[in-house]
């Protein structure tokens, strides 16, 4: 890690946003991770996403696990809520925050340890939930704090830092999320901020479950030849199906694009994705059709990339549930205690 | 663009700006590093070896570094470097032992003409090398301007003495108190080569009615100067007007008050603002109860039986040209008359060489200047050279040095046989500033910190002796609060494209968005798509050559804050921190050129 904190200064034509941030206050504290790990590209692009939504800090609740990939909250929005929870249990944590208080923006931050190995369980329900949240897994396919091994996400036949061949199928993440119903599913690069800062906008204006896989090389232990998660790898063999532009309500559609090449989704908040087609065929609509894609192009060694996959109708968990519009701590006394007529009433009902 | 050749000696001296600002391309930040480090000898013949006078210009210099230094682009104002250049000179030991000593001679006479800064220049580059150098000058010591115009409370006596001193103890001969009036009879001596470094001695008339009948109250400012210098005028009248907008009528105004005037006043022609005078000499003479009036043209000298009364202005204001050019047109407004007992006149100084022999080969210009190599300072006699104000008119005292620098290349070079027009390369040295892995030898933690004053003595006190030095200057503890603002520019960021893996380490950590990694194209396209606006086209873009995505990686030289997190977030090693030392070519200390005869 470096000593010297990061100056305070900043360019003198540094840009403001419509709150009159600069990226720069969307900043935490200085990384601790390895230079040049790809979680630091990730924490940028957070940043920027953030910082071009003009988002309140405070609005913003970060949660994490146990990793590299969860120590990342600490150095992104460093006037934010943030909750750094046990290993896998991120998931909990956030659909717990989430049921008190719906007023927030909820950010799970997680990595491939935490939510492929031990925290499995815990992604799949918080997905088949719909909780509303951004769910970024910063996948580099190794487990860097104890030295690399193998998790559950890296490929079968790729090799360790040391040579050895992975012999273990590999968990999809993106496979998982599709079909556990998330409504918004990415996969994308850390090395490629042109397009993971639009899908993280995208993610955190979607109502309902956005699951973010973002490949992100372990400068470490997984960025040497036969893995297929380092730089190199994931340069040649990334597939990107679309690019995304995200359009905030007030903001007019000015980008030209040439007709029949772009795709307009308005989602409930009023802001709009404008989809630049890549692979002509490819319908980010149809959550069956991207399921094959996905499972064919990665039988032929590709990394599908984009926004795979998005409903515009979605919903989430407080619409299932029929839960108060109120965050809890604002409830009041007469809103918690209806009265004895109301319980009589109630118990009635029972009878 | 094609690939920043950082090999060339100009690239990364262009990054430190202030070296590049200083005519005499003093290095600055290593000047600066060696003060926070209190090795002040250290820091003083650094200085020495490239300024020649560290105490004299630590008070005095016109500071073109200061406008230039990148530490008022990110931040209110630049590092004070003139004045931690005086700290240098200040809190050094004795540093006589470490001047050059004075040689056996190698029988090369050069004559150098007025004993100011450029002509001793000449004399402490050429002295060492074994060169009898003889300076004449009309004053009893040396110094020229720096003694006889610049006032002593704003350079005491003690400093000029102590720093001309350490020129002539390398085995210079001074003849104070001969003035050369024939430029013929002096070659006629058989010199090997005459440098000329008599300045701009005349100050410039103001021509308008009334000046030859009030001429007992109307005194030219740099005459002026010179007379209270030498203790030849003790007294002014109460109420005096200055006009002028440079910085001898700062002078002139400031003696003033502490020769009897009480109502000075500075009144010059232009607006405040466009004033030649240094923004920092305009404070100080405020500080002293002058006022400063603009637009304002004198029209006459108003005078009753021989005795000026006080002096008539026409109201002007500015008004600008469809090219851009100013011109003072009459504003319409009634003429305004000032009352005063006294005027002193510093609207300019000009050349005047009644001493040269239109037969001594030296060829003038329709502006009566000699025509002056500006690279080699020769003149059309290939044995005289020309250097500080006597060559190109009126500038300061660090332009008077490196002219002097230069022009004793040339007498060195031509002495030695070789072609005066070739100019050899200077040494560059580039050194990685790598301690460890997060450890630079450079301090690279900065953080904002205002510019700190320089402590002033008491109005009153300073006001009742003009001895009294107005500037206390740093002490130990103000210097070092100073000496951290230095960004070390000369720190150079130094990228290596074979081992970049494009992981955009160094992009997410910069803290002034200085580096961008995109498609090549031609420099005003990438100005454009760079990460930061880019508002000064005349700060270098460093551009690599083609990385594996093809892409080029692209740094906007102009903010950056050399603090080295580049480097150290970057995982292979792709950027360092290298010091980059720049040893300006002066005559002795260049390589001799391969075809070098015997002279």
């Amino acid at each position: 890690m470096t000593y010297i904190a990061k100056p305070k200064f900043h360019h003198p034509g540094i840009k403001t946003n419509a709150l009159g941030f600069t990226h720069r206050d969307y900043e935490g504290k200085i990384s601790t991770l390895c230079a040049g790990c790809g979680h630091d590209s990730i924490t940028a692009s957070i940043i920027e996403a953030c910082f071009e939504l003009s988002i309140e800090p405070h609005r913003v609740a970060k949660i994490s696990g146990i990793g590299c990939s969860s120590k990342t909250p600490d150095y992104f929005l460093g006037n934010s809520h943030g909750f750094n929870s046990v290993h896998g249990r991120m998931p909990s944590v956030l659909t717990g925050a989430n049921l008190a208080n719906r007023e927030l923006i909820y950010l799970g931050v997680s990595g491939d340890g935490d939510s492929a190995s031990i925290g499995f369980g815990q992604f799949a329900h918080a997905i088949r939930r719909g909780v509303n949240m951004t769910y970024v897994v910063e996948n580099n396919g190794v487990y860097g704090l104890t030295k690399g091994q193998f998790s559950a996400t890296a490929d079968r036949g790729s090799k360790s830092k040391k040579g050895i061949t992975n012999t273990d199928n590999a968990i999809d993440l993106v496979g998982i999320a599709l079909q556990l119903g998330a409504t918004y599913v990415a996969r994308s690069f850390s090395g490629d901020k042109k397009q993971l800062v639009p899908i993280i906008a995208g993610a955190i204006q979607h109502k309902g479950a956005a699951f973010i896989d973002v490949v992100s090389p372990c400068i470490a232990f997984n960025n040497h030849a036969g893995s297929t998660k380092s730089y190199d790898y994931v340069r040649e063999h990334n597939d990107a199906v679309n690019r995304l532009d995200v359009f905030t309500g007030r903001d007019p559609i000015t980008v030209d694009y040439a007709p029949g090449t772009v795709q307009i989704v308005e989602q409930h908040d009023g802001s709009r994705l404008a989809l630049r087609k890549i692979d002509a065929d490819y319908d980010p609509h149809d959550r069956l059709g991207a399921m094959t894609f996905l499972q064919k192009h990665a039988a032929q060694g590709q990394i599908v990339t984009g926004l795979l996959y998005v409903d515009p109708d979605s919903e989430d968990l407080h619409s299932h549930l029929n839960t108060v519009e109120q965050p809890l701590n604002r409830l009041e006394a007469a809103d918690l205690c209806p009265g004895s007529t109301a319980l009589d009433k109630i118990n009635a009902s029972l009878r | 663009m094609k690939p920043t050749d950082i090999s060339a000696p100009d690239y990364f001296h262009k990054v430190v700006d202030c070296q590049w600002a200083c005519p005499a391309h003093t290095p600055v930040p290593e000047y600066i590093r060696l003060i926070a480090e209190g090795r002040y000898s250290d820091a003083y013949m650094i200085n020495w070896k490239s300024n020649v006078f560290p105490g004299i210009l630590g008070r005095t210099c016109d500071r073109p570094c200061e406008p230039a230094c990148r530490r008022g682009r990110v931040e209110d104002s630049p590092v004070a470097i003139c004045r931690l250049k005086r700290v240098a000179a200040d809190f050094k030991d004795d540093v006589k032992q470490r001047m050059p000593r004075p040689v056996p001679k190698n029988g090369k006479r050069i004559a150098l003409v007025g004993g100011g800064p450029a002509s001793l220049t000449v004399a402490r580059d050429l002295a060492p090398l074994g060169y009898q150098c003889t300076v004449f000058d009309a004053d009893p010591q040396p110094g020229g301007m720096m003694r006889s115009q610049i006032p002593k409370f704003r350079l005491p006596d003690s400093v000029v003495d102590e720093e001309t001193d350490y020129i002539l103890k390398l085995g210079v001969e001074f003849k104070g108190g001969h003035r050369i009036d024939s430029l013929k009879e002096l070659l006629a001596d058989k010199y090997d080569a005459v440098f000329i470094g008599s300045g701009a001695p005349r100050g410039r008339e103001l021509d308008v009615p009334g000046r030859k009948e009030a001429a007992a109250n109307v005194h030219i400012g740099i005459e002026w100067l010179a007379s209270v210098s030498f203790g030849h005028t003790d007294k002014i009248g109460k109420r005096v007007i200055v006009l002028g907008g440079g910085n001898t009528a700062m002078d002139c105004c400031r003696t003033a008050r502490r020769l009897g005037g009480t109502d000075v006043k500075v009144i010059v022609r232009s607006g405040f603002e466009e004033m030649k005078a240094s923004p920092w000499e305009k404070d100080d003479a405020m500080h002293e109860d002058i006022p400063i009036l603009n637009y304002l043209v004198p029209v006459a000298f108003n005078h009753d039986n021989g005795k000026l009364t006080g002096v008539t202005f026409q109201k002007v204001r500015a008004e600008y040209d469809a090219k851009g050019r100013r011109n003072l047109v009459p504003s319409g407004e009634p003429d305004q008359t000032f009352a005063c007992d006294d005027v002193l006149v510093a609207v300019g100084q000009e050349n005047a060489f009644p001493w040269i022999e239109p037969d001594c080969g030296i060829e003038f210009d329709k502006w009566h200047m000699p025509v002056v190599d500006p690279k080699t300072f020769a003149s059309t006699n290939p044995k005289v050279f020309f250097g500080g104000d006597a060559a190109f008119g009126p500038k300061n005292i660090i332009w008077a040095v490196a002219h002097g620098h230069d022009a004793a290349l040339s007498i060195h070079r031509m002495l030695s046989g070789e072609d005066i027009a070739e100019r050899p390369l200077p040494e560059v040295h580039v050194t990685s500033q790598k301690m460890g892995i997060h450890e630079w030898s450079y301090d690279n933690d900065i953080s904002p910190d205002q510019r700190y004053k320089v402590p002033h003595r008491d109005k009153v006190v300073a006001l009742k002796d003009i001895r009294a030095e107005v500037e206390l200057g740093y002490d130990v503890k103000l210097a070092l609060g100073e000496a951290h603002r230095c960004l070390n520019c000369d720190v150079q960021t130094v990228f290596s494209n074979t081992l970049c893996i494009e992981c955009d380490a160094c992009v997410d950590i910069c803290p002034m968005d200085c580096i961008t990694f995109t498609q090549n194209g031609e420099e005003a396209d990438i100005r454009q798509r760079l990460k930061a606006p880019s508002p000064h086209p005349d700060q270098s873009l460093y551009v690599s050559s083609d990385l594996k995505t093809g892409r080029v990686m692209v740094k906007d030289e102009d903010v950056c804050l050399h603090c080295g997190l580049c480097a150290e977030r970057c995982p292979t090693g792709a950027w360092d921190m290298q010091k980059y030392f720049i040893e300006m070519t002066h005559a002795g200390n260049a390589c001799p050129s391969k075809r070098r005869s015997a002279a």
